[in-house]
């Protein structure tokens, strides 16, 4: 995964709140392999009619090429499913901005070059405004932590493990082998603490 | 003297490998479990030639895409196919396969704790949000991503930033027929669907020590829903003895040692916590939700929100709500009529939960058809040994094996679109049990009430005059 320290792009308004991994990507699409691409999955059911076919009033119909997405509070919540993560990066999104963030969404979004940019949410609110007549340009620098969207520029919080993380493009698996001599004596000791490896694999 | 500590400040400290100038700690995992879910994960340990690190440690359980009607083989062939991924990366690796035939196969989170896996003081991840239940016996536990899921097989341990503590006590003595289930959705929609986020949330006081390892799982297994990552209740007399002499629980003199080292997994009574709420047992009612987040519930005898009346913030998704689940507002949730019902789930498919709803069924009919999924192949042997299994079909309701089956519908156990569904789950997301589906989340035997009348209902009259 390559890192990253400024996003460009069209930033885009769905003034939702709780947006959940489910609607994110809906389970019955979770068995394709990640090969064939998952932005076609993003949303799948909220940007259609009861009838099927695609709403042209939802905001990412209209706007295919949006890079940003500014959402309601509680984003990402719900399953760990990586695929919602998948759905949005294969789709073109590189920054989402929410008053608040599902946990286990955050993570995985960092993981994967996706940046959750917490706002607050006054400046959430300014950024809703600003949007509400339509998308607009925007950039996020990780460098500055800040946002700028239709010429209102806010700060935005982010985790310094989680910036550096996206501004290198860092590989945990990499970085945790390089430690793989602590891992072994914290091992070691576990041997002789009961419960610690199960009772058919105990010693 | 040394700071007084919390059970998290404590669990947390135990699995510490490292830490990092910049706070992030690489912790020791003790118990990984995988399900069909894992195959981004093989697929990049693959990708790198890697072997897992300690397939002693790693446990695969078939449960997301298991088919409840096990007669003949899978129809579907996307189904199938998950599930022999799963087959082929646990034998490619050498880890122990809780497959759909197995005596000991089920719900990953009703497996883990019932073969003695899930033990006071482990730490345990799986690629699922509700892995936060095994934290019901003084465990840290917590749900992980696909890029987490393969970090720990290949090397065992996983990078975090210790969450903030949270404490939620429940004191007093719960009313009759009010359950776990309404103790976790009372307090979500009291703080919210968010309300945890970024917290590891204790709970304790006597109405939590009160309750059954069951009823700790319940509640455990929901503090996901409420924002929380990881919940978890201090280990005691009743977790001690629901593990003893578990298949994989310590035995002889390591039981006797191991129960030393968890009667110390508690928090010190001056420890402080960065956010600590107190609620009340004789106060919380048997609850619905009436929306689509866990935090719009109801206690059972209020009216449907009228959105006009809520303040702005949260009168939007209300009306977004109502209309998906065709609620008139104003109109009480009672009466509300119901399609069909589902009792299962890592939430409530455990031996307690089906004894509560058949306690409610016991002679009667349902009204409207629905399924009882076990949460196991041993809850399931249990029940029937129990005659629970009588219960539930002469009531009318389908009895079939065990697995997610409806409470996600990715086995094809689905809800129609724009049916009413009363389900002992965990989220009432639009389309969870399938596009279109209503979902109202309750206890089993608020479930079961729904089943005998047909509509949303409070359960305790039902209970009148029968033992519970």
């Amino acid at each position: 995964m390559a890192g990253w320290s400024e996003q460009r792009g069209k930033a885009v308004l769905l003034a939702m709140a709780n947006i959940d991994t489910d609607q994110l990507i809906p389970a019955r699409f979770m068995s394709t392999p990640r090969a064939q691409g998952y932005g076609r999955f993003l949303l799948h059911d909220v940007r259609r009619t009861s009838e099927g076919t695609l709403d042209p009033a939802f905001p990412l119909n209209a706007h295919p090429d949006a890079c940003i997405l500014v959402v309601g509070r509680n984003f990402g919540s719900g399953s760990s499913r990586e695929a919602a993560v998948y759905a949005l990066v294969d789709a073109g999104i590189r920054v989402v901005v929410a008053p608040s963030f599902g946990d286990i969404f955050a993570g995985n979004a960092v993981n994967n070059g996706l940046l959750p940019a917490q706002v607050t949410e006054t400046d959430a609110e300014l950024l809703t405004k600003a949007l509400s007549s339509g998308p607009a340009q925007g950039s996020a620098d990780l460098a500055s932590r800040l946002l700028s969207i239709a010429g209102v520029s806010v700060p935005f919080q982010l985790d310094e493990v989680w910036r550096t993380k996206l501004l290198n493009g860092w590989d945990d698996i990499d970085l945790t082998r390089q430690h793989a001599a602590d891992i072994a004596a914290y091992r070691a000791r576990l041997v002789s603490e009961p419960g610690r490896f199960p009772f058919d694999r105990a010693s | 003297m040394s700071a007084p500590l919390t059970l998290l400040d404590r669990l947390w400290s135990m699995h510490e490998v490292l830490r990092r100038e910049d706070g992030s700690a690489l912790l020791w995992v003790d118990r990984h479990l995988v399900h069909e879910g894992s195959h981004h994960a093989f697929a990049r340990l693959a990708e790198r030639g890697l072997p897992v690190a300690e397939p002693g440690l790693t446990f695969a359980v078939v449960d997301h895409y298991a088919p409840t009607r096990r007669a003949g083989p899978i129809a579907d062939p996307a189904i199938a196919r998950m599930i022999e991924t799963l087959r082929g990366n646990a034998a490619r690796h050498g880890v122990r396969l809780f497959d759909l035939d197995d005596p000991d196969q089920g719900i990953v989170h009703v497996v883990g704790p019932e073969q003695g896996l899930t033990l006071p003081g482990l730490l345990i991840t799986c690629g699922d949000s509700h892995t936060s239940t095994h934290g019901a016996f003084g465990a840290l536990a917590f749900g992980i991503g696909a890029t987490e899921v393969a970090h720990v097989l290949a090397t065992q341990t996983i990078w975090q930033r210790k969450p903030r503590a949270m404490r939620i006590t429940v004191d007093g003595t719960l009313p009759l027929g009010v359950s776990a289930k309404d103790i976790a959705l009372n307090w979500i929609a009291r703080f919210g669907a968010d309300g945890a986020q970024g917290h590891a949330v204790e709970y304790a006081g006597s109405a939590i020590r009160n309750l059954s390892m069951e009823g700790r799982m319940t509640l455990c297994n929901l503090t996901i829903e409420g924002g929380g990552r990881m919940g978890m209740v201090a280990p005691d007399e009743v977790s001690f003895a629901y593990l003893r002499d578990r298949p994989q629980a310590p035995r002889g003199n390591d039981w006797t040692r191991a129960l030393d080292n968890w009667q110390a997994l508690a928090s010190d009574a001056d420890a402080r916590f960065d956010r600590d709420v107190v609620l009340s047992a004789e106060e919380i009612a048997p609850i619905v939700t009436w929306g689509t987040s866990p935090e719009q519930a109801l206690p059972i005898d209020a009216s449907v929100p009228i959105p006009e009346t809520l303040p702005p913030a949260k009168a939007q998704a209300a009306r977004a709500a109502l209309d998906y689940m065709g609620l008139v507002p104003g109109r009480p949730l009672a009466g509300t009529p119901v399609d069909q019902v589902f009792i299962g789930s890592c939430t409530n498919g455990r031996i307690e939960d089906l004894r509560a709803a058949a306690a409610v069924l016991a002679g009667r009919k349902a009204r409207v058809p629905g399924l009882v999924s076990p949460g196991s192949a041993r809850v399931k042997a249990q029940a029937e040994q129990e005659g629970l299994d009588r219960v539930f079909t002469e009531a009318g309701l389908d009895w079939v094996a065990s697995g997610c089956s409806m409470c996600v519908g990715m086995n094809g156990d689905l809800v129609a679109a724009g049916k009413r569904c009363a389900s002992s789950t965990n989220r009432n997301f639009r389309g969870r049990q399938g596009k279109g589906a209503r979902t109202h989340l309750m206890s089993p035997a608020m479930v079961a009430a729904a089943a005998v009348t047909g509509t949303l209902c409070d359960v305790r009259p039902l209970l009148k005059g029968r033992p519970v």
